[in-house]
This record gives C-alpha cells, structure tokens and sequence, in this order.
C-alpha cells in the first residue's frame, strides 16, 4: 500500500496545477460582477502607478531631448533661491538691470553672450483674432544665445533696442493663429495698450517639456517691454550662452562671484540669485514629476492595501460559502495542501486579473496622457512586470489567511455544514 | 489476499472531551469485515454508527484501538496520510448526495480522478464509463438541479466507485429518497457487490434496507451488541 509514503504525490504535477487554475477561473467567473468590484482596488492602484510611471517617464525623456536641443551650455540666472518652484515672481529678491547683465558680458570670458529677459503673458491681438501668449524683452543676443532663426524678414535693429521702438518678432504659434499664415511682416499688432509693428517671424521650435508651446510669444527689444508693458527697469533673468570649448562649472563660479560683488552681498551672507545651468535645470523639472509620481505612488500603494484586504474578505466568504464543497472534497482524498493549493491560486489569479485589467488602463491613461502632453509613450516593462508580481504578491498575501482557514476545516464538520 | 480482512476494528474507543463531560461515542469495537461483504450498522440515534462510519472511513481517528486496513494499521496516520487512503480505496455514498453544485454529473464524477492526477481524457473516459454503471449517461450533462434525488444520489454512486476503490461507504443513502428510488438504489448497491465482489459498509435506520446486506451489525451505546450474518442467497 503506497499511502503511507506517498504524502507528496501529485504535489507539482501539472496536469493537476492546471486543473487547480481551471477550477479557480471557474468560481472567478461564477461569480463575474462580485469577483470584477473585489479587484477594483488592485486595478486602480496598478493603474494608477502604471499611468503615472509612464507619463513621468514620458515627461523625464522630453526634458533630457530638450536640455540636449539647448546645448550644455546654456546657464540661467534667476533672483531670489528656489526660483524654479517658486517661479520668478514668488521671490522677494530684488530683480536685475540691464547693467549687469552687460557688466557679465564683458567682465567673465566664458560667457560669449549673455541675454537680459523679461517676460509676461498678455493678450495679443490682431484684426478679429486674439491670443493669450507670452510677451518676452530682450535683445538679438537672446535669439543667437537661444538658437532662433528668422523665417521671414528681419530681427531688430541697433536703433529700435536703443530707443525701445514698437517693433516685434512673432513665434510661429502667433502667426499660425493671428495671421492664418499669411504674411505678417509690416502688420501691426496690439498687446495690451501696445500697438506694435511686426518686423519678422521665427522658424518653429515645436512643443517642449510638459507641452508648453515654445513658438508661442511675441519677442520686442527690452525697453520696449519696460516701459510700455512692465512699467519699470527690471530685468527678470539672464539667458547666458558659454563659449565652446570654457568649462560651464568655472563659468557658473564666475557668474557667481561677480553677481555677488555686484549685488553686494557680503562674505557669509546667502546669495540671493540662483545660477542653474541645463543639467540643474533638467533636474528641477523632473523633481516635479519625481514628486508627483511619490504622491500617486503612496495613493496606489494604499489602494493596494485596500485591494488586498478586499480580496481577503471575498475569500473568507467563498470559503464559507463552500463549506461543504470543502468537506466533499476532503472526503473524495483531498489533502490539506490541495485545498490551500485550490483558494491560494483563486486569490492569486483574483488579484492578477485585476493587475492585468491595471495594467492595460494605466498604460491607456499614460498614453492618452503623454498624447495630451505631448512628451514620448515608452512604458517600462520593467514597472509592468513588477505591477504583475506584484498583484501576484498581494494574492498571496491576502489569500493565505483564508486559504489556510479552508485548508483546516474538518471533513466531517465541513459536510454537515448547511 | 483472501483471508486478509480489509477493515479489522480492535478495541477502538472514540472519546469527545475530557474528565466528566467525556463522552464515549466507541467504546471498544471489535469488527472485522472481509473482501466482498455487504454490512448494514443500525442502531438508535448516539449509538456511535455515525462515529463508526467516519473511523472506519478514515474521515477520524480513533482515541484508541487499532484499526488495520487491508493488513495495514491506519490507527495513526496523519490528516494528509488519511486523505490519501480514501481517494485511492475508500468511496463516499451520502444522505444528501453532496454533490458539487452547478456542476456537471459527469465532472461531479471525475472529481476523484483528478486528485488521483489522472489526465483529462482517461478521466472523462472512467468518468463516463462510472455513469454508464448507474445508467445516467444520459444525464452526463446534467447539473444536480436538473436531476432527481435519485438520480443524484445514482451520481454519488458513481463518482464512489470511478476511482475502483476497496470499500464503499454508504451513509444513510437513502435517507433523503421515496421508497421507489431507495429501491433502485439498494439493488444498484448489490448488484455491484455480487457482481463485483466490492466491500460494502452502510449505515441506516431503515431496517427494510438493512435487509439488502447480508451482515447486520446493531450497535447501543458506542458497542456492537449484535452481529448477525445472513446466509448467502446464491
């Protein structure tokens, strides 16, 4: 009689693991709405690290191209610390002159150009047409230092900078929706109060980071912008092209340095301005999708938690419901292992079910998402698979307790059970 | 082989509880039964057949006593051990059928296969062939709700005996049916026990069914208190 020692038969043999899997699809299905509402929590936390995985991705990639498209050597002056978060007008720091900006230029040798830039967003109008857009001052160093090219005809003039005439170069976005793409050269537009004369376009740039339409603002010479839009003699940042060839860290001491003395900020003190070159920059941008995808990470992992003690509870109620399943199947020769073996996998498909449904909507929220952003679709497979083992871990997790509570029942008591 | 018993009870006690609420369920059962008879055990409610019946089927172990199946004592096996005995030599006939609901009579009956680890097209085969015995393979198909009680308990039948087991035990299986239907079902039992020479060991309060073993064992009180053999009918 083999009984006695044979208590491991069957154990792995995988005519009977598929049966396992067959009969736990069965009871998942026999119970479709019941078992779809048991693993909604599983989808939206695998859905939702899975969307925002691919859209912070997405968004990371489209920051690295774009930092590369600007060159390495492009460094940026703001006022006040934290001025990325903040942004230019959430600091108390005293703002910058033209002066300085020129002083850069000529005192630090790295520096091949240094842009002065101020900007605001204002209505723009033209004809019928009008659009909000981004209304910047500068000079033609920005367009060079920026790498802007003309489409059509000219940028400004040493005499329109000087005396800060109405005259302005439009992005491709304005003429696009102003113009319809007729010519605007010679047009006048009007920003504000401001009746401005356009003296050229620029060639496009397309979409950059997040979205954002960088072909979409009007360029005028600097006093222009002072004195008809701002109202004042703030220069807001410097846009700060390196030579080829100068190191950009000796650069950005430099920078410091000067900006210290000239800002008279004594030894000790903290400095009130933030010099950032691409790299630093780069990094800002992502650490907000870094911080955002923590937070929705904490989100799903709690909705997971959820999803999990959800699981649990449904199994609890399967197993009680079968009772007497349980019993006829011990009687028939079930042994303990085969019917932990039967809940435990039931759990594990439950939860993965709802990780692959997960799965499949968060990688359709991540790519409408990087559509409606603009920024590469590229989902890891890293992230999927471990969304996967993931639910699979969870099932595990929550389905032993009541799998094991099966597993014990008594034959005999578990027949007897109405 | 022959003059091997398959089931040998000895002295075996069965003990609910502790010190003065301990209830004797056996108290010392000495029963033997040989390949190819056909017991009946009766007795009035708590006379222990209930407990005999889940001793003798492996679902309990006894507190004391030795119980050898087919030679070997089973006394102290494990849980696991015990679970495997009955699905290779034992068969279960219910009172209530306990057949898997919304379940097919023919997957009811492979059940037992599948434990044994039997593929997919053997099992359907014996699966088939077990209804076939019962003559439902008409009503392969069929989900226990689409069958009549004795029908079911036909399924029951066959889903004990598709695994060729040593012994069947039959706990009140007609105690849920209409006098027709027992009928067919008692002479479906011995048919198959003349026929096949297949062990047989019933409980039943029904002293007519009782008259379908050709062994009757009364039970009182957790002890065997007759034990009376029929003689053949040829």
């Amino acid at each position: 009689m083999a009984a006695s020692s044979a208590t491991n038969e069957n154990r792995g043999r995988p005519e009977m693991l598929w049966e396992t899997i067959r009969l736990a699809i069965q009871a998942i299905f026999r119970n479709a709405l019941r078992s779809f509402l048991t693993v909604l929590g599983i989808v939206i936390g695998v859905g939702s690290v899975i969307a925002m995985v691919t859209v912070g991705q997405g968004s990371t990639q489209q920051v690295t191209a774009d930092v590369q498209k600007l060159g390495t050597n492009i460094v940026i002056v703001v006022p006040g610390q934290d001025a990325m978060r903040g942004g230019p007008h959430g600091t108390t720091a005293s703002m910058f002159t033209l002066r300085i900006n020129d002083i850069l230029q000529q005192r630090i040798p790295e520096v091949a150009l240094s842009a002065p830039i101020s900007q605001t967003r204002e209505r723009v109008i033209f004809g019928k047409e009008n659009r909000l857009s981004d209304i910047v001052g500068t000079d033609n160093r920005y367009f060079q230092a920026a790498g802007w090219d003309v489409a059509a005809g000219r940028l400004f003039e040493p005499g329109e900078i000087a005396s800060g005439r109405a005259v302005c170069v439009i992005g491709e976005t304005v003429h696009k929706e102003l113009f319809g793409g007729g010519d605007p050269v010679g047009e006048k537009i009007r920003i504000g109060a401001l009746s401005c004369r356009v003296i050229g376009r620029l060639l496009s740039k397309g979409a950059s980071t997040f979205g954002s339409d960088q072909d979409d603002f009007v360029i005028m010479p600097l006093a222009t912008f002072q004195r008809r839009i701002a109202g004042n003699t703030d220069v807001q940042s410097l846009y700060i092209s390196i030579r080829n060839g100068a190191s950009v860290e000796d650069a950005m001491v430099r920078i410091t340095d000067l900006m210290r003395e000239l800002r008279r900020i004594r030894t000790g003190e903290e400095t009130d301005f933030e010099v950032l070159d691409m790299k630093q920059f780069a990094t800002i941008l992502t650490g907000i999708t870094d911080i955002l995808t923590g937070l929705l990470s904490t989100v799903a992992a709690v909705s997971l938690l959820v999803g999990g003690i959800g699981i649990m509870n449904i199994m609890l109620v399967s197993v009680t419901e079968r009772t007497r399943e349980i019993g006829i199947r011990l009687a028939i020769g079930a042994r303990s292992y085969d019917v932990l073996l039967q809940f435990l996998v039931e759990a594990i498909l439950l939860s993965l079910m709802g990780g692959v449904i997960g799965i499949i909507g968060g990688l359709l929220l991540g790519a409408a998402g990087t559509t409606w952003l603009s920024v590469p679709f590229s989902p890891s497979s890293g992230i999927i698979l471990a969304s996967f083992a993931f639910a699979a871990l969870i099932g595990i997790v929550f389905g032993y307790f009541p799998a094991r509570r099966a597993a014990r029942m008594d034959p005999i008591e578990a027949l007897r059970h109405e | 082989m022959d003059n091997v018993p398959v089931i040998e009870l000895e002295k075996i006690s069965k003990i609910y509880g502790k010190g003065d609420i301990a209830v004797h369920a056996l108290d010392g059962v000495d029963l033997r039964v040989d390949p190819g008879e056909f017991i009946a055990i009766m007795g009035p409610s708590g006379s222990g057949k209930s407990t005999a019946m889940n001793v003798i089927g492996c679902l309990d172990s006894p507190t004391s006593g030795h119980y050898r199946f087919m030679g070997y004592e089973v006394s102290g096996l494990s849980r696991d051990q015990r679970a495997l005995l009955r699905r290779h030599y034992l068969g279960f006939i219910f009172q209530g059928y306990n057949l898997l609901p919304r379940t097919s009579a023919l997957h009811n009956v492979e059940l037992p296969l599948i434990y044994m680890g039997k593929p997919r097209a053997a099992r359907r085969e014996a699966a088939m062939d077990a209804l076939r015995k019962v003559r439902l393979e008409a009503r392969a198909h069929h989900q226990p709700n689409e069958l009549s009680g004795g029908q079911q308990q036909r399924v029951a039948i066959a889903r004990a005996l598709v695994g060729n087991p040593k012994v069947i035990l039959a706990d009140e299986p007609t105690g849920n049916l209409d006098t027709k239907s027992s009928v067919e079902i008692m002479d479906m039992l011995r048919t198959l026990n003349r026929d096949t020479g297949l062990t047989i060991v019933m409980v039943t309060h029904d002293q007519d069914m009782a008259k379908y073993a050709d062994r009757l064992i009364w039970m009182v009180d957790g002890r065997i208190e007759r034990d009376e053999r029929k003689s053949r009918a040829a």
